[in-house]
Parts: structure tokens; sequence; C-alpha cells
């Protein structure tokens, strides 16, 4: 039984690990803070579609798929992680969010989404633009 | 451990996994999930498991063997995204050899860690796996050392008595460009037995029908298809080293990924030298659950 008994422990100390691992990465300050590390150079980026109307649909469609499982609902926030309807994430460049979108914040456990064109990526911040502010949030991602 | 009671957990797994992707299809957590998964079953690109997220595949690969029977490979994997720079894995395997027999050939469990915070112009992954399969393993997950369509001819009843138990390092370098993904893997692979580290390489590249999204649900548009090719194949191994005396593949594909969280991928795949199958068919689903870790988390924890 030592074939078992080796793949019932590492079984069960790979699951261990992984499950601890989200709580071990527990953000400790604003997630917020990382909108304001963005580069200046990709902060000053223009969203190319700024003028397509079809823009902010497809990103809700996009957003939906992609975002909202963590996000929450029309973006106001899930346990995972925080709202996109703060004054922060409003008011923030849309350079800065594109720039966040590609290069996530893996230690906070936002994923990278570069595995999106940049054309979805880009609808995706058209329509989290589009969105608004909308009161309090949850400013620091919770974890289960 | 007897093998009966090994091919008894093995197909116990398998039904498992089978019963679980046939409820997911019914089920109300069958809600849109972010599959964005590219063709490739061989090569891996530095696109990590979203944190939290549970991956179901199954995957085939029907092959052709000239001087033996044919034979069919499949294996299920759970893929857990445990961070969002760190993905972990569990594999079973199996195959049938037709007119032999169906047989349970061993697990694999394997890490992939992202080292780099932000994305760069190449992004490495660093991948870690050890496997206890015996040598009737046919899934061909990579190809390395002097690995040659003629190492298949050997019958289920003895292949399956030598066992190899392996770690396996790869080194990941993948950039995303302009919608297209290239990818480079290099292995390096080491028999826990008195076996010398053998090498293996694959190569990728991929693109969606469509950059843009579609203004609306759906199933069918361009975006949620994508294309590619990859390359691999064996490096020989310490002693001699080089693309001679291996096998070489070369294998356009195409992944459909569905806005409700499934994955098809097909890839035909067509041997580029002597030593290689001359034709294999490969293909697989998966199904990723969104959020799993918090479900798992809230059965133990008591809360939601």
């Amino acid at each position: 039984m030592r074939i078992t008994t080796f793949l019932a422990i590492s079984f069960l100390a790979f699951a261990t690990l992984a499950l601890r691992a989200q709580d071990a990465s527990k953000p400790k300050e604003s997630v917020y803070t990382e909108l304001e590390k963005v580069p200046d150079k990709n902060k000053r980026m223009k969203n190319p579609l700024a003028n397509d109307p079809d823009a902010a649909a497809a990103g809700r469609v996009l957003f939906e798929e992609h975002c909202e499982e963590c996000h929450g609902k029309a973006g106001m926030g899930g346990r995972k992680a925080p709202s996109l309807r703060t004054e922060e994430v409003q008011n923030a460049a849309p350079g800065a969010i594109f720039w966040i979108l590609a290069n996530g914040v893996v230690r906070k456990r936002m994923p990278v989404w570069s595995k999106l064109p940049d054309p979805q990526r880009w609808q995706l911040v058209s329509f989290i633009k589009s969105m608004g502010a909308a009161g309090t949030g949850s400013d620091t991602a919770k974890t289960p | 451990m007897r093998l009966s009671e090994l091919n008894w957990l093995f197909l116990l797994s398998l039904r498992f996994s089978y019963v679980l992707l046939t409820l997911l299809t019914f089920s109300p957590m069958a809600r849109p999930a972010r599959a964005q998964e590219n063709p490739y079953i061989v090569a891996y690109d530095h696109n990590l498991e979203e944190p939290g997220s549970l991956e179901i595949e199954y995957f085939s690969t029907l092959g052709t063997q000239r001087g033996g029977p044919n034979y069919h490979a499949f294996w299920s994997e759970f893929e857990y995204g445990a961070t969002a720079w760190w993905t972990t894995e569990f594999y079973l395997d199996g195959q049938t050899t037709f007119g032999e027999s169906t047989i349970f050939t061993g697990y694999r469990l394997e890490n992939r860690v992202r080292p780099l915070k932000d994305e760069h112009f190449i992004n490495p992954v660093l991948y870690v796996e050890f496997e206890n399969v015996n040598e009737a393993d046919k899934i061909m997950k990579e190809v390395e050392g002097h690995d040659v369509e003629s190492d298949y001819l050997v019958p289920n009843g003895v292949a399956r008595q030598e066992k190899a138990r392996e770690l396996e390092f790869k080194l990941i370098l993948s950039r995303n460009y302009k919608g297209w993904n290239f990818t480079q893997n290099t292995i390096a692979a080491k028999n826990l037995s008195n076996h010398p580290w053998e090498f293996g390489y694959a190569l990728g590249a991929s693109r969606p029908l469509a950059l843009k999204g579609a203004a609306h649900r759906c199933n069918f548009c361009g975006q949620h298809f994508i294309a590619g090719v990859e390359m691999y194949g064996g490096l020989g191994d310490r002693y001699s080293f080089g693309l001679h005396d291996t096998s070489h593949y070369l294998a356009p594909g195409l992944a459909w990924n569905l806005p409700s969280g499934w994955t098809f991928r097909v890839e035909p795949t067509f041997g580029l030298n002597d030593q290689s199958h001359r034709f294999l068919l490969r293909w697989g689903v998966s199904y990723e659950i969104p959020g799993f870790g918090r479900m798992a988390g809230s059965l133990f924890k008591g809360r939601e």
C-alpha cells in the first residue's frame, strides 16, 4: 500500500498548500495604490476604442465572462476583489487600468490578462469607465 | 499496491471526472466563466490558471503504430490556480492498446510558478513535475531523450512491469504580442533510477480568429476560436545531445472557448521523421469552475 499512502499524502499536502496559499496572499494595503504605481508613459496611453460605440457593450460581455466572478456584479466588489466603482478607479487614466489588466497584480491575486488581445482589454477599459462611481466599495480584496 | 487495485482506482477517478463533467453541463454552477485557453496540448505558455479556479480536463490521443497495434491513450487532469503566480495540477493516465488491454499507467503532480510579477518582453515560468508511471504510458505529454515510435511496440503486459519515476523540469518562455502567443519550452527530465538526464523541446504559436470582442453574447464569434500550431520533440540525453535518433512532431490545432466555461481542443499531429509516429489525433475537453477554492474553503471553515 506504499504507493496509495504516498499518493494520498501528496494529494492532501498539495491541496492544503494550495488552499492555504490563498490566505497567505491577503493584501495588507489598499489595492488601489497599484493604480498609482503604473508607469507614467502607460498612464498616458489613449484608449483607441474611445469613440467606438460598441466598445462598452463588448466590454460588458467580456467583464461578465472574465471579471464578474471576483469583482462582483456591476463591478461593485466581491469576496476576492475590490469594487471598480470607486473614485480611485473611475478617475484613473484609461492607460492605467489597461496596464493593470495587462500586468495583473499577481501578489494580490489579480491575474495577468495579457492573454486577452489588446482590443479586448481596451473594450474592458471602456466598460469599466462607463460604469461610473457608485459610492463605497470594498477597499481591500477579501479572501475566502 | 496490486495492479488490479490501481486499475480500479484509475477507472473510478475517470468515471468521477466523466460524471462531474456531465453534471456540470446541466448544473446551475454552469455560469459564465473565463475560459481562454490556447490550443496547445504539449507546449505550455505563461498564462496560469486564475486563482481559486479548478479546471477539470480530459484528453485523448489516438495513435497510429507501425509494426504493431494502434492505441488510444487518455488522461484526466485537475488544474487548480492556487494563486495568481502558482498553478498546481494532478494527472491520471491510462491507455488502451487495441487487441491487448486497457490499463492505468500512472499519475503526475505538476507545479508551475511565475517568478516575475509583471508582464515582460519574455515571461518565464518554472515548471516542476513528479511522475510515477509505467513504461506502458503512451499519453505523450512531452517527447524527451531518444523517445521513438518503436518504444511503443512493447506489449502492455511487459511494459507495465517497468516503473518510471521521474522528475521533470521545464523552463517556459512565452510572450503575448498583438493577439499572438509565442512560447518555447525547454525540458530536462531525470529518471530517479540510474538513467541520464534527458532533454526535449516544445514550440508554439497561436492567435484568436478575432481580436475584438463581440458586443453580444455568442458561442461562434471569432474571439472564441484560437488557432495555433505547436512543434515538439526530443533533444537526446547528456551523452548524446541533439535532434538525431529521436522523434519530432508538428501539430496544427484549434481551441474553442465557450463563454459557459467549456473548452474543446483538437490537434491532428504529424510525425516529422522516421522515428516518429506517422499520425496522432489528439483532442480534449475541459471545464473551468471559477471560485472552486472559495467553495472548498467554505466546506472546511463552516462559512460561505
